[in-house]
Order: structure tokens, then C-alpha cells, then sequence
């Protein structure tokens, strides 16, 4: 847990280090990295942890998007949004968590799947509350520069990462931690040991559910302009989970390492690909899949053993 | 009257439905993966049948002949190659891989065919049958007889040939498949083949009704996991049951909620259903 804790406190060191000197490109992506790192470390409580494989992170960042956008055009600031967003969210999946987590495999993933697409439709229908497919404008943030707006954002989301971050080393941990990883193992086992497996659940889901909207709200203070399908967007399902696996799932630096090797890959690979970039993530993520499944931190692993063994 | 219109517009609606999703469902029944591609596929099998017609003038019920034959080779291979590594895996694998190659055959159709929307038209147009007051036309009335025909002839294929047999027997129980001497990779690749088959041929079938456009894919996969849902898995009457209760539930909740709530609609049913028969309408294992 220390050496966690100062791993940590490192990167955050090297972040704010990013953010003083650099301009404004490296700055917003260093947003969308904090922003990936927030979905990511979330989607770890509920498909890392308990291996529950949901596909819901898009469904709770479009709900914390439109809570806290709705708050914000009848005059809540940016703040009240915020928490409101955290609050309406969480609510929503645990009564949701308590009524799907019963489902299991593939049926929970479908019906993860599914939430998505309702909230889209749902959000698209309800015209008078949402703006449906007009789209909502959100107030403009009242700050002196678009640099020192960037500024703002960039420690909005780093505290968050930082929250998120927390909680996960903290549950991780913990009893609650340690009885997820054993309904991953084995759930009814786990069951019959005495873990509150239902319980256990839907507090992963509802804390997976939870950070997301906050980083869907803050995203949509950010760019004060949402419509339904940018934040229903079902890539933000995907994208989170191909950064679990890509560093590592159920454990704690998995999922940032994860979002950072991710967003660069993006930047450098993509970009000259313009024409064929889903086609260049679907072959990483074949790759992926295909050989290394337990990701980037089981390679280190491996060969660390290696060297003790020999 | 208008029930009447209404009934019959969701079982024709059913018929075609059932042909999208016994594929789908075949593949998830036997080697418990689901196939995220399995709609764009279908898709595929769409702008085939359409350069067919636009190329070559040939008409998507000969090129159907073509189509099957290649699709089964497609699927073979895909599984053979890919899936068959991983197929064990737990689900959230299988589900990325799947997912991942969606991506790479979506970014291929949309560089291949372009991102507009196209329509096969047949020359000339089969028209419309009124029969009493009730208006059929005629082009889906045909994709629905002839998607019924393929999934009884698939029906028929699991039931009565070896490796149909075989097939049956893995999805009942893997391991006592194996036991028996069953070569369960083979059968994983035959199984996925004539999914893909299935898939490509709706996808030419549905040419003649809907636009096709390279993300139409979702829209067919959200369609085949509820039927597969609905019906039970691997069960082939169990897909037509649910495709036809599909059919019949967008029909009703399009006049009584507006056509736009069809989606959630459908995918309230599915949770609905998810939660109380989690086996299915049919529900009841190991019927080919």
C-alpha cells in the first residue's frame, strides 16, 4: 500500500509538471488522459475486480453529462452540477446494479449493452428536459483566458483522477476488494463463505457508475455543448475496457498506465491513419486479446519471476 | 382492420427477424461467445448482393446461391484462425476479440462502399399483393418466405445430418461431446461457418427492403440479441418464436408509443424477459 501511495504521488508530481510548462495541445489531451484514466479506474471496480464484464461506463457518462448540463442551464453553477450529476448517478445504478447484477456472463454484458442505447433513445425523446437531438449549450465558464479555462478543467479532472485513484487504492485493500476478487473467482463459492455477493456487487457497480458521471458532467462543463449521441457514445464503453486489458485488469496502475499507453498510441498511430483509425484500434485490440490478455503489467511480471527463478 | 394490418406486418417483420438472429444465436448456443460482428456481417452480406445487382445485374436470389457458400468459407476461417485461440476464454475476451474485428470489417465496408446510403431496387418492382383490405408487399413478403425456407433447412441440417448431430451434442454438454469422441474444434469452426452463412444470406435478403449503410450492423445485432434472448439459445424454433415476437411487438409499440420508442421497447422486453426467463420463451435445453 506505501509503495502504492508513492507511486502514486509520483505521477501526479510529473502531471502537474506536464501541466505548468506545456501548451495548450499537450494540455488538453493531458485533460483526455485524466478524463480516460477517471473511466478506466472506474470500469476496474465492477469488470477488473468482480469480472463482471459491463458495458454500461457510456450509458452513466451520457446520465452524468445530461444531470449535470440540465443543472447547469437552470442556473446551478458548475459545482452543484457536479455533485448533482454524482448523486442522480449514483441512485440510478445502484437501483439498477441491484436489478442486473442478478444476470451474469453474457447476459449482464447484453443488457449493459442495452442501458446505452435506452439512455440514448430515452434522452433523445424527452425533448422538453434534454433539448433531444438539438442538444444542449451549456453557460460558457466565467474565467479570465481560454488558457487559464484549459488550466481549470486540467485540475477539475485531476482531482477527480485523483479521488478515483484514491478510492481504488482504498477498496483494493479492503474487505470489500478482496471479496470481489473472490466472486470473479468463484461467485458461488464466495456465496457460500459468507461474502455479501449482492452487496458487494452493486456497490462496485454504483462506484463504478458514480466517478464516471462526475467526469461526464465536468466533460460537459468543459465543452459546454452535448448532444445525445456524443456523450451515449458507446466508444466510451469500449475504449475504458480495451485500457483495462491493455494494462492490466483488477489491478491498481493497470488501468492508468493503461489509458496512457492507449491515448498516445492514439495520437501518434491514428492520426496519420485518418482513413482507417477503428480499423487500426480493432487490430490492436485483436492483438491485444490474442496475446496479451492479462496486459501490459503481466509482461514485467513474468519476467520478474524469471529473474528470481533463475 | 388496422390490428389485422398490424398483426400481419409484425409476422412478416418476425419472419425476416428470425433469419438475423438464428445465426447469432447458433453461435452463442454452441461455442458461448457472442459475435459482436454478427450484424455487420449481415451487412456484408448486403453490399455483396448489392454490387451483384449493380455490377453484374445479378438478382440477390441467385446471388444468394453464391453468397452462401462464401460466407460458410468466411466463417470457417475466422473461427479456425482467430476465435478458436481464445474460445475458452472468459466472456469478456471472447466479447473484445469479437468486437475488435467488428471494427476492422466496419472501417473496411466504409472505406470499401463509402458511408452513403445505398438501396438495392429491383427491375422491375415485385409491387404490392392486397388481399382483402390488407396490403403485402410483395418484396418482403418473398425475403420472409425465403428466410423462413434457410432456417428450416438449417433446422434441418442440425437434426438429421452427422455433423449437425455433432453440433447439437457440444451444445448440450462440451465435455461429454468430447468424451464421445466429438471434434469439438471442428465443430466450434462448422458452427461459426453456418452462422456467417446465415448472416450473409439475411444480409442479401434484407438488401431488397432496408438501405444499407456500413453501421447499420448495430442496429441488427441489438435486434439478434433480443431475439436470441427471447427465444432461448442455440434454439432454432426458439429464433423464429422470438423473431416473430419481435416482429409483432415493434409493430404494436410503433401505432401505441410512436415508431421512435420501438428501440426501447424492445430492449425493455429484453430485460424484462432477462430477469424473469432467463431461459427463454421455448426454454429447454439441448433441442437442435
Amino acid at each position: 500500500m506505501k509503495r502504492d501511495i508513492l507511486i502514486g504521488l509520483g505521477l501526479l508530481v510529473l502531471l502537474v509538471i506536464i501541466s505548468a510548462v506545456s501548451g495548450p495541445y499537450l494540455l488538453r489531451l493531458s485533460t483526455i488522459v485524466l478524463m480516460y484514466i477517471v473511466l478506466a479506474l472506474s470500469w476496474n471496480f465492477i469488470g477488473g475486480m468482480a469480472g463482471y464484464p459491463s458495458f454500461a461506463t457510456a450509458a452513466f457518462f451520457g446520465l452524468g453529462a445530461y444531470t449535470g448540463a440540465v443543472v447547469q442551464t437552470s442556473g446551478g453553477s458548475m459545482y452543484v452540477a457536479w455533485c448533482a450529476a454524482a448523486l442522480m448517478t449514483a441512485v440510478v445504478s445502484g437501483f439498477l446494479g441491484w436489478v442486473l447484477l442478478r444476470l451474469r456472463g453474457h447476459y449482464f454484458a447484453i443488457a449493459s449493452f442495452a442501458l446505452v442505447e435506452v439512455f440514448r433513445v430515452l434522452t433523445n425523446s424527452m425533448t422538453d428536459i434534454t433539448g433531444g437531438g438539438m442538444g444542449l449549450n451549456l453557460p460558457v465558464p466565467q474565467l479570465a483566458s481560454v488558457h487559464a479555462q484549459a488550466v481549470f478543467f486540467f485540475y477539475a479532472m485531476l482531482g477527480l483522477a485523483i479521488v478515483t485513484f484514491a478510492v481504488t487504492l482504498a477498496v483494493s485493500h479492503s474487505k470489500l476488494g478482496f471479496g470481489l476478487r473472490c466472486i470473479q473467482q468463484n461467485e458461488p463459492a464466495a456465496d457460500i463463505l459468507g461474502i455479501k455477493t449482492t452487496l458487494h456487487k452493486v456497490v462496485a457497480f454504483i462506484l463504478s457508475a458514480s466517478f464516471v458521471a462526475v467526469a461526464g458532467a465536468v466533460y460537459a462543463s468543459w465543452v459546454y455543448y452535448i448532444e445525445p449521441p456524443d456523450v451515449f457514445d458507446i466508444m466510451y464503453s469500449i475504449k475504458p475496457i480495451v485500457m483495462v486489458l491493455l494494462g492490466g485488469a483488477g489491478t491498481v496502475f493497470g488501468p492508468i498506465i493503461g489509458a496512457v499507453l492507449y491515448l498516445s498510441l492514439e495520437e501518434i498511430v491514428w492520426r496519420n491513419l485518418l482513413q482507417v483509425n477503428t480499423g487500426a484500434l480493432g487490430v490492436l485490440i485483436v492483438l491485444l486479446v490474442l496475446y496479451l490478455p492479462r496486459g501490459f503489467l503481466s509482461l514485467k511480471f513474468k519476467r520478474l519471476r524469471k529473474k528470481v527463478t533463475t | 382492420m388496422l390490428y389485422l394490418q398490424v398483426i400481419l406486418n409484425g409476422l412478416v417483420l418476425g419472419g425476416i427477424y428470425a433469419c438475423i438472429a438464428v445465426g447469432f444465436s447458433l453461435v452463442w448456443g454452441v461455442l458461448n461467445v457472442i459475435n459482436i460482428m454478427h450484424g455487420s456481417l449481415i451487412v456484408l452480406g448486403s453490399y455483396v448482393a448489392y454490387t451483384a445487382h449493380a455490377a453484374f445485374g445479378i438478382s440477390p436470389f441467385v446471388s444468394i446461391l453464391f453468397i452462401a457458400p462464401a460466407f460458410f468459407l468466411l466463417g470457417y476461417l475466422i473461427e479456425l484462425v482467430l476465435i478458436n485461440r481464445i474460445v475458452t476464454a472468459p466472456v469478456l475476451l471472447t466479447l473484445t476479440l469479437t468486437f475488435g474485428l467488428d471494427l476492422i470489417l466496419i472501417n473496411g465496408m466504409l472505406v470499401g462502399f463509402s458511408a452513403d446510403f445505398k438501396r438495392l431496387t429491383l427491375d422491375p418492382p415485385l409491387g404490392t399483393l392486397s388481399v382483402g383490405g390488407l396490403a403485402l408487399p410483395v418484396d418482403r413478403l418473398v425475403a420472409m418466405v425465403l428466410a423462413i425456407a434457410l432456417t428450416g433447412l438449417l433446422y434441418l441440417i442440425l437434426s438429421r445430418s452427422r455433423i449437425g448431430r455433432a453440433i447439437s451434442a457440444v451444445r448440450m454438454d462440451r465435455e461429454a461431446a468430447m468424451l464421445m469422441g466429438v471434434n469439438v474444434n471442428h465443430v466450434n469452426s462448422v458452427t461459426f461457418g453456418f452462422g456467417t452463412m446465415m448472416a450473409g444470406v439475411a444480409g442479401a435478403l434484407l438488401a431488397m427492403i432496408f438501405p444499407i449503410y456500413p453501421l447499420l450492423g448495430y442496429t441488427y445485432l441489438g435486434k439478434a440479441f433480443v431475439i436470441c434472448v427471447l427465444g432461448g439459445l442455440g434454439s432454432i424454433p426458439g429464433a423464429l418464436l422470438g423473431g416473430i415476437v419481435l416482429g409483432e411487438v415493434e409493430s404494436f409499440g410503433a401505432i401505441w408509443f410512436g415508431p421512435e420508442h420501438a428501440v426501447t421497447v424492445s430492449f425493455a422486453l429484453l430485460i424484462l424477459v432477462l430477469l424473469f426467463r432467463p431461459e427463454g420463451l421455448l426454454g429447454r435445453k439441448g433441442f437442435a
